[in-house]
């Protein structure tokens, strides 16, 4: 995938692979209702200009009869066509949906994760496909193929008249856009850099306001936001004068090639060479051949929004795999509570850059509780993600109950080794599904449901387990308050929890899927000071009996866990008991508060 | 939705200019198109009676001639739409960021929220991307809406003069099309309304599966995903199309009526010419001139849903123009004008303060925040305040801080020496001169370091700024920054770790240099390195002053504050229920 050397938009068309047959069809229909009302014209000038010279009524009978059936058949054909690229499209937008998360659940790319902004900007670029076939990819095709009948129809009629339309139809289709398009670009970049610094000001006007107010800064502020907008606002006034180009310059290829038309076509007669009928058919199937080419314009600035699109999707996309799976199966890792044993671990996020970890020593032995302590950016999250095999280790080795993680395939790693990432998703549906999808399952076993159509419910033992899972993390009696119990919904992203017990609700989902060990990474971070401290405490308890890895950067419960690890720049610094380091001399008594 | 709301033709000038200029260029275009039919009709109705190229000649002349015209016509017309686009979007913009920023508006971080307004992300894209989309409107819709409503009636008229028939078809279709369009359009409306809730579920499915995506490979459920996002990417597809079967409607009504109309003006000139009823050259005029009376409907209704867009952004400027703020400032029980600020520090910052029964309720919040509180601090002493979440802390602090006024009792000061006056007498920024507030997520903006650290004092020099760093444990770290103390932060200080980022707003509350500091949980978020730093930087910037601390870290306080020291435990609230239905 890396050695791909097309440009983004076929490699969007590639993945989305449209239904050919169906998106043909729909093409043709456009092609059928564009085609109608150029045909309803000139069908129409032929009845004219031969019923001009007086001839029998049954000489424009069929005529009258297209020209009627044109009529209706126009608007059938294009309410037909919007349905059917429709549906192909979304056909084809769902699979590409299945596609990418394929891949990214092949990849594991977490590491891009931590921007929510970044996921759902991942996911617009994909739902973009969309957007590529039923307005970037039809309306040309339709247009190709109508335009081109079109041009050999005249050809027929009168071969300089088709030849004249050709060009002119080339000009307003094709070079009108893509210049219109490529002077668009430089006020366009020229723009979003003013609107970016407007975006900012106006930002940190609203975000900052309280901090504004209390200092007495907000007029300065506000003319600061004032400057920004006069700016972008200049700046868009002197680009509206290169950005009227596309409406001009279509408008002109149009009339003058209309005016073409009548000059050829008039000679011609005036030479002997056309007959009156032809001229009037030549010279109103060139007025109406240019709604043919009329959607093009804003094809061509659309298709650049959607190549950018395309190039950040291939850029997630196209990331390497961030774990090795093993070359043989691995040995099946044993089930209960499991030694961690860390040797001379080195991490680092790409060659050049600094280690992440740098040669860390730790050991978590068999049903005991360990912190890691250290500030931001000490490398402490990159330890979670080696446990859960979201990485893979540069350097050293990580044994879990006696084997080396990298020797198990990263889902039997995952049954051993579960825990609490940080910032742990909350799905968008009931309690009982998030934390359903925790359960250990048969390897038959349907695959789980996050949608809410609560189909995951076993017939057999109920709910025991899920109502034990949230007693151990004390949220059960919450849980049963709500209006439906288990079935409560909690909102996108949780919202409708607290952020205890979401906290609470994910670590219930580790307890559940019953692992060996259990890591926690910073789950208190996002938690108000007076929560922390009642999370935490039930958090260690309902660790008990695990070999638990506890993250964190603050001190809250430390007095608890059986070793403290500090960890600052990569490096373990210090160890100990809370006993042990707060009496010795060294970084732990130093940050200690008092 | 209104196509052209009036209150934006009131709102902006700009809007007015536009649609003068649209008129304009619209009657201006309208005799270009009738001159256009007129000169076709005429050369081809003279080649066929035999006029030569010569007679003709000035005729086609005249047809490049309109072609031109028409060019440069719609160049300016474009350039002007986009022109006055940008106008209006600053004029709205300007006064959408004055109404927000001004006077009476209450911006307290209310509990859980640590940055200003709830809706300020709402607010700032609707100010960007939101009234960008009114370009589309202002240069492709309006124009169009215009000329819609020019061109049928200028054809109309002259077809009706040429051919009293066709023009009655076109007189009786044209007001069909925006009737049938309406009607469509309003049980279209209803219907997806309905299934609004049921395509925003599926619709959303995947992204929250994509998010979750860690969460799911933790235990081991992501590769089983996929056969999900099928079958729920079919449901949204099915679902989808639903809805569209209807929403496509109005277009195949007018795509139908405007061609059909068409047809039948065509077939009815065809047969009168025929029958001798009409003569060539009419007859062309009104088949040319048939289409050209739909064309400007069909586009306005292409256009429709697209600036509908930028008309929606304003409609939401215009919301929040009318939206009332809560409780002002300077409210309370007196009346009277408030004082005029006199841009000095009061006295009785340095005094003592004492509130009665004092106590907040929010506005649409059904507990109070804070209720009959009595508390007396005086002038040097340190107040620790503690209690669980949800006490009124932080509310207590944004009330000492005028951010809000107390919705019952009463807030006193004595000045040394002075009387007890009540708190809304002394000038809202008077008052927040003497104060110097470190919150909990303190916000950094996106200038330099210096600028950040100068909020309060902006005309202070370099050397006091760094003395301020200095004291507040900052110093160090900041000229490690690329270009020390001219960093420039980027977006909400991201440059920047928590400890560091709550260090340089202690630097802020040194420079400012105020009598009564008030502090919300300093070290609440840090890692203990950060947080001995930044106790050390506020033991420094308590000395001598009066202090009011929230935190949960009162055994710290005890030992390292000297001087009169005091704990108050705010009780915990009466519990709300969040899922409660």
């Amino acid at each position: 995938m890396s050695t791909e050397r097309r440009g983004p938009l076929l490699r969007m068309l590639a993945l989305a692979r449209p239904r050919g047959a169906r998106f043909a069809l729909g093409v043709l229909l456009g092609t059928a209702a564009t085609g109608a009302g150029v045909a309803l014209l000139a069908v129409a000038a032929w009845m004219l200009a031969t019923a001009a010279d007086h001839p029998p009524i049954t000489a424009l009978g069929v005529a009258v009869v297209a020209t009627r059936a044109l009529g209706v058949g126009r608007g059938v054909a294009r309410y037909l066509e919007r349905l059917v690229t429709h549906d192909a499209a979304f056909r084809a937008l769902a699979e590409v949906r299945v596609r990418v998360y394929e891949r990214l659940a092949a990849t594991e790319p977490f590491g891009r994760f931590r921007s929510g902004d970044l996921v759902s900007r991942l996911v617009n670029d994909t739902e973009a496909t969309l957007d590529l076939l039923v307005r970037g990819l039809a309306p040309p095709l339709v247009a190709v193929v109508t335009g081109a009948g079109t041009v050999l129809f005249l050809t027929a009629v009168y071969a300089p008249g088709g030849v004249l339309l050709a060009a002119g139809l080339l000009l307003a289709g094709l070079a009108v856009p893509l210049t219109a398009a490529a002077l668009g670009k430089r006020p366009g970049l020229r723009q979003a850099r003013a609107r970016g610094e407007l975006s900012s000001a106006l930002v940190d006007t609203l975000h900052g306001a309280p901090d504004l107010v209390a200092y007495g800064a907000m007029e300065r502020q506000v003319a600061r936001v004032a400057d920004a907008d006069a700016e972008l606002t200049r700046m868009a006034r002197r680009d509206a004068a290169v950005l009227g180009f596309g409406a001009g310059a279509s408008a002109l290829v149009t009339g003058l090639t209309v005016g073409g038309a009548l000059l050829l076509g008039v000679a011609a007669v005036d030479g002997g060479g056309l007959d009156a009928v032809s001229l009037a058919v030549l010279v109103l199937t060139t007025l109406a051949a240019f709604e043919i080419v009329a959607p093009l314009p804003e094809v061509a600035a659309r298709l650049g929004a959607i190549r950018a699109c395309g190039e950040r999707l291939f850029g997630v996309l196209d990331a390497p795999p961030s774990t090795a799976e093993p070359s043989r199966t691995g040995l099946s890792p044993r089930p209960g509570a499991a030694a961690v044993r860390i040797r001379g671990l080195r991490v680092r996020y790409g060659p050049g850059e600094p280690w992440a970890l740098d040669g860390v020593d730790l050991e978590v032995p068999e049903g005991a509780t360990v912190a890691v302590l250290g500030p931001s950016g000490a490398g402490k999250s990159t330890l979670a993600s080696v446990l859960l095999r979201f990485r893979d280790p540069d350097d050293g080795r990580v044994e879990v109950g006696g084997a080396d993680v990298t020797a198990y395939p990263a889902d039997e790693l995952r049954a051993v080794v579960s825990g609490v990432p940080q910032d742990p998703h909350v799905f968008a549906s009931t309690v009982r599904e998030n934390l359903a999808l925790a359960r250990p399952r048969p390897v038959d076993a349907p695959p789980p449901s996050v949608d809410g159509e609560g189909r995951d419910e076993p017939s057999g033992d109920g709910n025991a387990d899920l109502w034990e899972a949230l007693r151990r993390v004390r949220l059960a009696d919450e849980v049963a308050a709500m209006p439906e119990g288990l079935d409560t919904r909690v909102g996108t992203h949780g919202r409708g929890l607290s952020g205890g017990m979401v906290q609470r609700l994910a670590l219930a989902r580790a307890v559940l899927a019953a692992p060996g060990v259990l890591v926690l990474d910073e789950p208190t971070a996002h938690l108000d000071p007076d929560t922390r401290d009642a999370v935490m405490g039930d958090l260690l308890d309902a660790a008990e009996g695990y070999s638990t890895l506890l993250i964190t950067h603050d001190l809250t419960g430390l007095e608890r866990v059986d070793r403290i690890y500090v960890v600052r720049e990569g490096r373990v610094i210090q160890e100990g008991t809370h006993e042990e380091l707060s009496q010795r001399e060294g970084w732990y008594r130093s940050v200690l508060p008092g | 939705m209104k196509p052209l709301d009036p209150r934006l033709v009131r709102a902006a000038g700009a809007v007015r200019l536009h649609l003068a200029v649209s008129v304009v260029s619209g009657v201006l275009i309208t005799g270009l198109i009738l001159l256009q039919a007129w000169l076709l009709a005429r050369v081809i109705t003279g080649a066929w009676a035999g006029e030569g190229l010569a007679a003709l000649g000035p005729a086609i002349t005249a047809v490049a001639g309109v072609a031109v015209a028409r060019a440069v016509l719609s160049y300016a017309a474009e350039a002007s739409a986009l022109h006055s686009a940008a106008r209006t979007k600053s004029q709205l913009r300007r006064r959408l960021v004055a109404h927000v920023t001004g006077s009476g508006r209450v911006w307290t971080a209310e509990p859980g929220d640590g940055h200003g307004s709830p809706r300020a992300g709402e607010l700032v894209t609707l100010a960007t991307r939101g009234l960008d989309a009114l370009d589309d409107y202002f240069a492709r819709y309006l124009p169009r809406l215009v000329l819609a409503a020019i061109v049928p009636l200028a054809v109309l008229a002259v077809v009706l003069r040429a051919d009293w028939i066709s023009g009655a078809v076109i007189a009786l279709t044209l007001p069909l099309i925006p009737v049938f369009m309406a009607l469509i359009g309003m049980y279209t409306q209803e219907r997806t309304e309905r299934q609004w809730r049921l395509l925003s579920r599926l619709g959303g499915h995947f992204l929250d599966v994509v998010e979750g995506l860690p969460t799911l490979a933790v235990f081991q459920r992501a590769k089983a995903q996929a056969a999900l996002i099928r079958r729920v990417g079919d449901a949204h597809r099915s679902a989808t199309m639903g809805t569209l079967r209807i929403a496509f409607l109005s277009a195949l009504a007018l795509e139908v009526l405007a061609t059909l109309a068409v047809a039948l003006v065509a077939v009815e000139v065809g047969l009168r010419l025929l029958g001798g009823h009409m003569d060539y050259q009419t007859a062309l005029l009104v088949l040319i001139l048939a289409p050209e009376a739909y064309l400007p409907l069909r586009e306005v209704g292409a256009r429709f849903h697209a600036s509908m867009e930028g008309v929606a952004a304003a409609d939401q400027v215009f919301a929040e123009l009318d939206r009332k703020h809560g409780s002002p400032v300077s409210g309370g029980t007196r009346t009277g004008a408030p004082p005029e600020p006199v841009g000095r520090p009061h006295p009785a910052a340095a005094g003592d303060l004492r509130l009665e029964g004092v106590g907040v309720r929010y506005p649409g919040r059904d507990a109070p925040a804070l209720s009959g509180l009595d508390l007396s601090i005086a002038a040097g002493e340190r107040l620790l305040l503690t209690g669980p979440s949800g006490a009124g802390k932080t509310t207590l602090l944004s009330l000492l801080l005028r951010l809000h006024a107390p919705t019952e009792g009463r807030v006193l000061l004595r000045p040394p020496g002075g009387a007890w006056t009540p708190l809304e007498e002394v000038p809202a920024q008077d008052w927040r001169l003497g104060v110097a507030w470190v919150p909990q997520h303190p916000y950094l903006f996106d200038l330099s370091v210096a600028d950040n650290i100068r909020l309060g004092a902006p005309e202070a020099p370099l050397e006091r700024v760094r003395e301020a760093a200095r004291r507040a444990e900052a110093d160090a770290f900041i000229t490690g920054l690329p270009q020390g103390y001219d960093t420039r932060l980027g977006e909400r200080g991201a440059r920047l770790s928590s400890g560091q980022r709550q260090r340089i707003a202690l630097a802020r509350a040194m420079l400012r240099d105020a009598p009564l500091v008030l502090l919300d949980e300093p070290t609440a978020h840090l890692d203990p390195e950060n947080a001995a730093a930044v106790r050390t930087a506020v033991v420094r910037l308590l000395e001598g002053r009066t202090g009011v601390i929230v935190t949960h870290d009162a055994a710290w306080a005890r030992q390292a504050l000297s001087g009169d020291l005091r704990v108050v435990a705010l009780p915990a609230p009466a519990r709300e229920g969040r899922l409660s239905r």
